[in-house]
């Protein structure tokens, strides 16, 4: 039984899937193309992959100059922190009550978490947008980090995970003395790290390419997360300056892409979800 | 003043009774072997005495002191889970740390890095590792301290399972069948160390197993727990020859007690040619005769004993278990031979079974073992 390096039928599959990649990321490629063109080669009728001329440091110099770029990202840097911060310190003692402890509302909990799922923030946006309004404090962090620090689905995620954990594990813990606080800072955290990488992607791709919330409630540049910042950036800036908006956004994404690139192993792990073990 | 005494617990799970109201106690140092096939309650009742899980009513006493109130962490029970349940973030040596940390260390000693520099907390680190170490040397696992438990062997992980266990020293020690995840070779060399360790350590042990041979060759005391009632608890040679209820009787011995059904009548028992009588009265009716393999005789030539055939051989070395069917009743009877005792025999072939009638053991309709008055005989001639 030999068969050749590349048999016929995995040359097929290879070949679509690259065709489905290929269609996937053709959107991303022609933004690094554009990013490099000039105004003259944008504006050709003829579609061309690669500038004519290389014109990415020109573009690239615009961007940083018209844009506040290091404010946006920094922006989006502290948005996003802040955001899976408070939702992993909420919703990991949470998953872990429901899933481990036995409580009278635990069963409504659940209800609720299940309802929390199916709400969009789109529903809840124009009474969050008023209270935020009554409290002054539109334009701010607060504002942006706080409808967000309740993750239902950080929860059922989480939940689903510590369910898999061994009650021997647990118990070992308590005689061992632990209160239950103490199991959760020094058994459930430790190993929850595959759950809390898998939910890392999730929270912050979420929130560092969302548009929609800092639109509503953010109206000055300081507070812009960097799509607001580049949206701000067309409509007064560019016009149609397209290849120095290519080059900002190809900024704004590069952090996204860098950090998968650098952890995927880690993300993969954390979604296949094969971190506990003995 | 028992070291351990249970006190009529009792526990049900959604109308399903668990534990019927057992009682037990246990002398200072002693090795008590709980065993049970699975689903008895047995794990119930060692999560109920470690705290972990809350009795329906019923009291359990530490050397004196009402446990009822003491929460898990308080109570200063160790034990051995059986799938060891070691943290698996943290090597060996951390793992047998827990226990004295937590118990040595203030809330705020713990901490990390505020911890390390709190006055007092130097000293209390050094003895816990001075301890962990020691420890460690006992069970001969100081290699493998820097190692975390997915890189040891299922033997391994059990020994640093029962170090963390024993390095803060209980006062009641739990095991939860822990060589069931070992394989036979490992299971039987782990036996002895067990009964070695808690010769030296002297502290009471609550061992949970359905190993009925595990139990019987490990344990000072052995009760035997059946469908959440303790039906006997005793020696070890006591729960083999003189078992209190049928159950006990089919539960212990390998291969197991045969159970012929016999009568009861005006106070003697009657079977083929066996008569027993009784010392207590009983009801005419149905009883259950029970008699261990290794008594019972076959004779090839079939000129003596109860009609048979011989339905299977087993050789096991040692022995041979050989499988019979009585012509008469259509009672399956099970022999253990010696290997020249068995020589002649063939599947298929007709045999006499000799039943000792002093060897056998007479149960109620209920299971409940009848005593059978000094002297009864076998009949002479019954063929």
């Amino acid at each position: 039984m030999t068969s050749p390096a590349f048999p016929f039928g995995r040359i097929v599959r290879f070949a679509l899937l690259s065709l489905g990649a290929l269609i996937i990321l053709a959107p991303y490629i022609f933004m690094i193309s554009t990013a490099g063109k000039t105004q003259s080669d944008i504006f050709t009728s003829s579609l061309t992959l690669i500038p004519q001329h290389f014109y990415f440091a020109e573009n690239f110099a615009k961007a940083f100059a018209k844009v506040p770029m290091t404010t946006l990202l920094w922006n989006g840097v502290i948005v996003c922190g802040l955001i899976f911060f408070f939702q992993v310190v909420v919703a990991i003692p949470c998953a872990y009550a429901m899933a481990k402890l036995k409580f009278r509302a635990a069963r409504l909990m659940m209800v609720l978490v299940m309802l929390g799922l199916l709400v969009p923030i789109h529903a809840t946006a124009l009474p969050l947008y008023v209270a935020f309004d009554k409290m002054s404090l539109l334009n701010s962090y607060t504002s942006l980090v706080a409808p967000f620090t309740i993750s239902v689905f950080a929860i059922f995620m989480f939940l689903q995970f510590f369910r898999a954990m061994p009650d021997d594990l647990l118990h070992a813990a308590r005689l061992d003395g632990m209160s239950e606080l103490g199991i959760i800072a020094r058994v459930i955290v430790p190993n929850a790290w595959p759950a809390v990488t898998a939910f890392a992607i999730f929270s912050v791709v979420a929130h560092w390419n969302d548009l929609y919330w800092p639109l509503i409630v953010v109206s000055k540049q300081a507070y812009a997360t960097p799509p607001l910042g580049l949206m701000y950036f067309r409509a007064a800036e560019a016009g149609d300056d397209y290849g120095a908006l290519m080059a900002a956004t190809l900024i704004i994404t590069l952090p996204l892409v860098a950090a998968f690139l650098l952890a995927q192993k880690r993300f993969v792990e954390g979604i296949t979800m094969t971190g506990l073990k003995g | 003043m028992s070291a351990l005494s249970l006190r009529g617990l009792k526990k049900s799970f959604g109308g399903n009774a668990i534990l019927n109201g057992v009682s037990l106690d246990a002398e200072a140092g002693e090795f008590i072997a709980l065993v049970g096939p699975s689903g008895c309650g047995k794990s119930t009742l060692l999560r109920i005495l470690a705290g972990l899980d809350h009795a329906d009513s019923g009291d359990i006493f530490v050397d004196g002191r009402d446990m009822s109130p003491v929460a898990a962490a308080d109570r200063n029970i160790a034990m051995v889970f059986q799938s060891y349940a070691l943290y698996p973030h943290l090597t060996a040596g951390q793992n047998i740390a827990v226990p004295l940390a937590m118990k040595r260390l203030s809330g705020s000693q713990r901490l990390p890095l505020i911890g390390s520099l709190l006055p007092g907390q130097r000293d209390i680190r050094t003895g816990i590792a001075r301890d962990v170490r020691e420890m460690a040397a006992l069970l001969k696992i100081d290699h493998l301290l820097d190692r975390k438990p997915g890189q040891m062997s299922g033997g391994q992980r059990q020994r640093v399972a029962l170090a963390r266990a024993m390095v803060r020293q209980p006062s009641i020690f739990l095991m939860d069948e822990p060589l069931s995840n070992l394989d036979a070779n490992l299971r039987v060399h782990a036996r002895g160390e067990i009964v070695e360790l808690h010769r030296r350590a002297g502290v009471p042990t609550l061992y949970v197993t359905h190993d009925q041979a595990e139990a019987l060759s490990m344990a000072d005391r052995v009760a035997v727990m059946i469908g959440g009632n303790l039906l006997q608890f005793a020696a070890p040679e006591l729960i083999y020859n003189d078992p209190a209820h049928i159950e006990v009787a089919r539960f212990v011995g390998q291969p197991r007690i045969n159970i012929i059904q016999a009568q009861a009548e005006n106070g003697r028992v009657g079977f083929e040619g066996i008569r027993l009588a009784l010392l207590e009265k009983v009801a005419n009716g149905p009883v259950s005769l029970g008699i261990r393999p290794e008594f019972v005789k076959l004779s090839p030539s079939g000129r003596s004993g109860l009609a048979g055939r011989i339905e299977r051989l087993e050789f096991l070395g040692s022995e041979v278990i050989v499988h019979c069917r009585l012509d008469a009743s259509g009672d399956s009877v099970i022999a253990k031979l010696a290997p020249h005792e068995a020589r002649d025999l063939i599947a298929g072939m007709p045999v006499g079974i000799l039943l000792p009638p002093e060897h056998a053991m007479v149960f109620g309709p209920e299971g409940k073992r009848l005593r059978i008055a000094a002297g009864a005989r076998q009949e002479p001639a019954y063929v």
